[in-house]
């Protein structure tokens, strides 16, 4: 808290309006909207629409179909933040040891922090298209049958590996930096204990990025619920039959390509309260390690 | 015994040589698995049709880099004929450019308003734009959408940019580091008579450089990497970005497209985020740690 301010009351109103008109249009009106309209049923043709309570969440929770969604998508989030949180701790173990050209190693883990999730389905699918694919050639002349765009588990496999493709930089960039954090004394006193380095990582190390793991791990949860669409999208577009269909990719399937708007608004809410809760978790968390 | 310490040492040694080679071993297979994918794409750009059509992928460059690449900037590719590279990277550059600056001009006035004023309401502001955090566009996109069809701004790059300008984030990192210049700044202002504005453009803005660049790196590649709400927003091909362009042209990924093209557009939507990235590398990873804790 500052103690020292400058005066004045039309000043600091006029220096938030920009942010606080652009939250209110676009953020609190349209979450308004998503709220009311999941209380609201239209008619097909949507020439009238009537409250219809919680019926909305009732249907959705009931469908077993988005059930379906919500398991596939625990599925795939937890394999995506495993794989990206498991390699980039690895990775950035190794990198920061004491090595040669430990630098040139970091800048070429770090770059594909810039590839959007998208244009990492794209280099996943020149890699792995059954016909023009280096990869996926190679599988089928294994005798492999290989095809994600028929094979359900091959496609969930495939927006797997492509979402954790391009997650792994992110958490490669902080734990890098809680391990350098780790102050060196505690780990040469555990070396001339006689501590061999597994023993080491998993009784000095580990528990010291613990704070760090469990930060990346909300985040890397809320990109894989949310972020990953553009993966889906543009490699398998929730298919075969709803192999790849996600809890994201349902909202989009049902509000923007069969226009039911209560369901799809219902749909939402139930997002915005999971984003909720992690944010709170995430931020309880925090608050007790960090200190202002 | 001196020959048993010396065979010790040696022993060490000879450990130390292996664990070093293990952890090189480590970290080229790990950067082998994030290099390839791009190598494969740039060979693929310098091929013809046919050649990546008929599953041929070759693992050495071929001659037809510049006729794709020329094709790729002027014409487009795929099936449909997408919208021409050019274009699609001037429309990405200009909406990660606009995210970008428009983020940090109005973090940073909200933030300098939050922490060197005393105003009615001013916490209940503070909060209202905390807790945009956890409203990502994602899950709010069908109700944002209708509310752009309202006000007409579909298929308009103010459609594109506006929506996405607020952010809690970069707020919070600004008010975080405005409450460390320290109180003898303002008082010293004061007494040389210069007001909150020219406090605030000759002293809180050069203070902030460093946090500026850090999160203009971020914001960029945000910016640049928006994927569902450019798709939602824009039908018109001439605003068309390069990202939501290129998964366009694959389409379901026929085996007739011409990849060649494609690979070249891929190398072109990859280029400008990744040149940011490896150029302002020490900011930008400063800025990440930072931030988002």
């Amino acid at each position: 808290m500052k103690k020292v301010i400058f005066k004045g009351t039309l000043l600091p109103y006029l220096l938030l309006l920009p942010q606080l008109a652009i939250t209110a249009i676009f953020f609190f009106w349209p979450a308004g909207q998503a709220v009311y309209q999941s209380f609201l049923r239209e008619d097909a043709f949507g020439l009238s629409t009537e409250f219809v309570g919680f019926e909305n969440f009732l249907d959705v929770l009931h469908d077993q179909t988005w059930l379906d969604a919500a398991g596939r998508t625990l599925l795939f989030s937890g394999s995506v933040a495993t794989l990206a949180l498991g390699s980039a701790l690895f990775l950035a173990v190794q990198a920061d040891k004491h090595i040669r050209g430990a630098n040139a190693y970091k800048t070429l883990l770090i770059w594909p922090y810039a590839v959007a999730p998208a244009i990492a389905a794209v280099l996943w699918l020149f890699m792995f298209h059954p016909n023009i694919g280096l990869f996926g050639r190679m599988l089928n002349g294994l005798g492999v049958p290989w095809d994600y765009r028929l094979n359900g588990n091959q496609a969930m496999l495939m927006v797997i590996m492509a979402s954790a493709w391009k997650q792994v930089s992110y958490n490669f960039i902080f734990f890098l930096a809680g391990l350098q954090s780790i102050p060196k004394a505690v780990l040469e006193a555990a070396a001339i204990d006689g501590a061999r380095p597994t023993r080491r990582f998993w009784t000095i190390i580990f528990p010291l990025l613990s704070p760090t793991a469990f930060f990346l791990l909300v985040v890397n949860l809320v990109y894989a619920f949310f972020d990953t669409f553009g993966v889906i999208h543009s490699l398998t577009q929730g298919g075969p039959g709803k192999a790849t269909e996600t809890l994201i990719y349902r909202v989009y399937t049902d509000g923007v390509i069969n226009l039911n708007l209560g369901s799809s608004s219902a749909q939402s809410v139930i997002l915005m309260l999971l984003v909720v809760v992690l944010t709170v978790i995430q931020f309880r968390y925090i608050e007790r390690k960090v200190h202002y | 015994m001196p020959a048993s310490t010396q065979e010790l040492a040696e022993a060490t040694r000879r450990r130390h040589r292996r664990e070093k080679f293990v952890t090189h071993l480590c970290l080229l297979l790990g950067v082998l698995i994030f290099v390839f994918p791009i190598y494969l794409t740039l060979i693929g750009s310098t091929h013809d049709v046919n050649t990546i059509g008929r599953g041929e992928v070759p693992l050495l460059p071929g001659a037809q880099a510049l006729p794709n690449y020329a094709q790729a900037w002027a014409a487009g590719g795929g099936r449909y004929m997408g919208t021409p590279a050019g274009t699609m990277l001037v429309n990405s550059l200009v909406m990660a450019l606009l995210i970008a600056v428009g983020k940090i001009a109005i973090s940073l006035t909200s933030a300098y308003a939050v922490v060197f004023f005393r105003f009615p309401l001013r916490m209940v502001f503070f909060w209202l734009i905390f807790i945009t955090l956890m409203l990502p566009v994602e899950v709010r996109i069908i109700p944002t959408f209708q509310v752009m069809v309202n006000l007409g701004l579909t298929n308009t790059m103010a459609g594109l940019v506006i929506p996405l300008i607020a952010s809690a984030t970069a707020t919070l990192l600004f008010r975080q580091f405005f409450l460390t210049i320290p109180d003898e700044y303002v008082e010293a202002a004061k007494i040389d008579g210069a007001g909150p504005i020219r406090f605030f453009l000759d002293v809180v803005l050069p203070l902030s450089r460093t946090n500026i660049a850090a999160l203009f790196v971020i914001l960029f590649i945000y910016g640049w990497n928006q994927y569902l709400w450019p798709l939602l927003m824009v039908n018109d091909r001439s605003l068309e970005t390069i990202v939501v362009g290129l998964t366009k042209m694959i389409g379901t990924g026929d085996q007739q497209n011409e990849w060649n093209v494609i690979m070249a557009t891929a190398v072109f939507a990859l280029l400008p985020p990744v040149a940011v990235v490896v150029l302002m590398q020490r900011w930008f990873v400063k800025g990440l740690t930072e931030t988002e804790k």
